[in-house]
């Protein structure tokens, strides 16, 4: 069974001037411990998705959901709000772009670890959430975790607070970890160290991640499989070689073309809008776990 | 300890307020010993010695029916500073926490908790606190009951306007995505990113509550006879200037030291909060 099904997802908002479609039927999932990426440009909806799975969107007045989203078989748009609230932070998790900001800045790293830990475990003393952490943060390789414990997110470097952030998201377990563009905010060496760290944390785990970026060489390192998608749909998706050596779709090849090149010679412009984009989905047949897409 | 030292110490301005709130704290506080005639804080009478210019007995003076003017400044400080304590300690909470579930929770909250606090600000101070006292009975009560309607607005929209920004910043989010509750998210997670702007607003403002009180008494809205309060001090005594020129002097120049000493603890914390983040 998938931990994440989502199966034709539509989200519109109601604004002033009428209603915008944002996602024109969406359908992905996710095998447990699956490393799944959603590529696409910025505004092509991948974000959203990913507040829908995280149920953020569904009690929000304008939105209006359609299609099923189901984790571990369950439907999200049936379960209340209160019950989407307890999935987040326990089943569910996040990583952010930018892990310094992700931190509230007048705590320290100690008391917003136990924070993070008492969603799963409600009145878990001080001292035993610290020894945990201590653990945790060994395991994403931080050297002086007690040092790092006792700091403030803004005395520690984008690279510690990141991985601080993963061992945080990664504490309580959960079933599925969201990665939004982790790390963008990050030098390249340091995203590279941390997406190895990540890599092998989720292996050791059975973590299904859903890793969301544009970055298309990230995603060649990371994830299994890939959907790629433009203005609200799916345009490609299959297992990460077959779509990088064989993109079927033109957005794909233009997507894999604009990708900058040590080798220096310029992007091809890419148009803004393609009618060939449009063309209906290229699905690759054999996935990892053999599912099909 | 030595923090907060080493700090003052690199900022004289700032020692210099504490220095000069400590003093008028002090001076409120042990007025009862301090005051060469206590008594003068009340309703006495000496018309030996009325209206008499600064002399070894009476430092700064007699007002026109002879009471110690040094003495009554000193019991008049008593009364302002509780009435800054007061204003603030029930306007600033409630300006809090309407600007926090404005500025978080959105919607329908934020239109009318907004709009209310709109119509509040569109008044001038004054005249709102001149409204308030006009409806009910010129008493010392009622007066701070008039300045915290007036003041709590300025709160919210200052909190409404930080949340706004705060809301949007990766913690926030990262707590909702954890599952974290409005209240939570409100009260532990933004409210203490936004207390360096309240700290600050609330020593300028200590200063500012002292003014606009001694701005009612001096309308006749304020405190009230005998009880001594420095701004009717400055308005009965502007009648006599510039023979009697003490009479509103001294008043006038003790308003100056606390809310100038107010004042540079508040630039000072700015700074110094400020440049901690």
């Amino acid at each position: 069974m998938s931990v994440l099904d989502i199966n034709a997802l539509t989200l519109s908002f109601r604004l002033w001037s009428g209603l915008v479609q944002v996602l024109h039927g969406i359908s992905l999932h996710i095998a447990k411990g699956e490393r799944v990426a959603l590529v696409g440009e910025s505004g092509s909806g991948k974000s959203v998705t990913a507040r829908i799975v995280l149920g953020l969107l569904q009690d929000m007045p304008g939105a209006r959901i359609g299609g099923a989203v189901r984790f571990n078989g369950r439907d999200l748009a049936a379960m209340t709000a209160r019950d989407r609230a307890a999935l987040r932070g326990r089943d569910i998790s996040m990583i952010f772009q930018d892990p310094t900001s992700s931190l509230n800045p007048v705590y320290p790293i100690a008391s917003q670890f136990r924070e993070v830990l008492a969603r799963a475990r409600p009145g878990i003393s001080a001292a035993e959430a610290r020894s945990v952490a201590t653990e945790l943060l060994t395991e994403v390789a931080i050297e002086a975790p007690a040092r790092v414990l006792d700091s403030y997110p803004f005395q520690l470097s984008g690279g510690m607070n990141q991985r601080v952030m993963i061992a945080m998201a990664l504490a309580n377990r959960p079933a599925l970890l969201l990665a939004d563009e982790p790390g963008t905010a990050l030098d390249v060496t340091v995203q590279a160290q941390t997406l190895e760290l990540m890599r092998a944390l989720v292996r050791g785990h059975g973590t299904s991640v859903l890793f969301i970026s544009h970055n298309l060489g990230v995603v060649r390192e990371f994830a299994d499989r890939v959907y790629v998608i433009y203005r609200g749909r799916i345009v490609e998706s299959g297992p990460t070689a077959a779509v990088f050596n064989a993109p079927g779709h033109a957005y794909t090849r233009a997507l894999l073309a604009a990708q900058p090149r040590l080798t220096g010679g310029g992007l091809p412009r890419i148009a803004e809008r393609d009618p060939a984009f449009m063309d209906p989905a290229v699905l690759h047949a054999a996935t990892v776990d053999g599912a099909v897409p | 300890m030595t923090r907060a030292w080493r700090i003052l110490s690199a900022n004289p301005l700032t020692l210099a307020g504490v220095v000069l709130v400590a003093l008028v704290v002090l001076v409120a506080l042990l007025a009862d010993l301090l005051a060469p005639f206590p008594t003068h804080r009340g309703a006495v009478v000496d018309f030996v010695n009325f209206n008499k210019p600064p002399d070894a007995t009476f430092w700064m003076g007699t007002d026109l029916v002879g009471r110690d003017l040094f003495s009554r400044i000193l019991f008049a400080y008593r009364i302002s500073l509780m009435l800054g304590v007061v204003v603030l300690a029930i306007a600033v909470p409630v300006g809090v926490v309407l600007g926090l579930m404005a500025g978080y929770l959105g919607g329908w909250w934020e239109f009318a908790l907004m709009r209310l606090t709109d119509v509040f600000l569109s008044v001038p101070p004054l005249v709102l606190a001149m409204s308030i006292m006009g409806v009910l009975e010129p008493t010392l009560t009622n007066g701070m009951l008039a300045v915290t309607a007036m003041w709590w607005p300025w709160y919210t929209r200052l909190v409404y306007n930080i949340v706004r920004g705060e809301k949007v910043e990766g913690y926030v989010l990262a707590a909702e995505v954890i599952g974290a509750g409005s209240a939570h998210i409100m009260f532990r997670e933004i409210l203490p990113n936004c207390l360096p702007a309240i700290v600050t607003k609330m020593t300028l403002d200590f200063g500012f509550v002292i003014l606009i009180v001694s701005s009612l008494s001096f309308l006749g809205l304020g405190v009230q006879p005998p009880t001594p309060d420095l701004g009717s001090m400055v308005a009965e005594g502007a009648r006599y200037l510039p023979d009697s020129w003490w009479l509103a002097v001294f008043p006038g120049l003790a308003i100056l030291i606390a809310v100038f000493g107010f004042n540079l603890i508040g630039d000072g914390l700015r700074d110094i909060l400020g440049a901690d983040r």
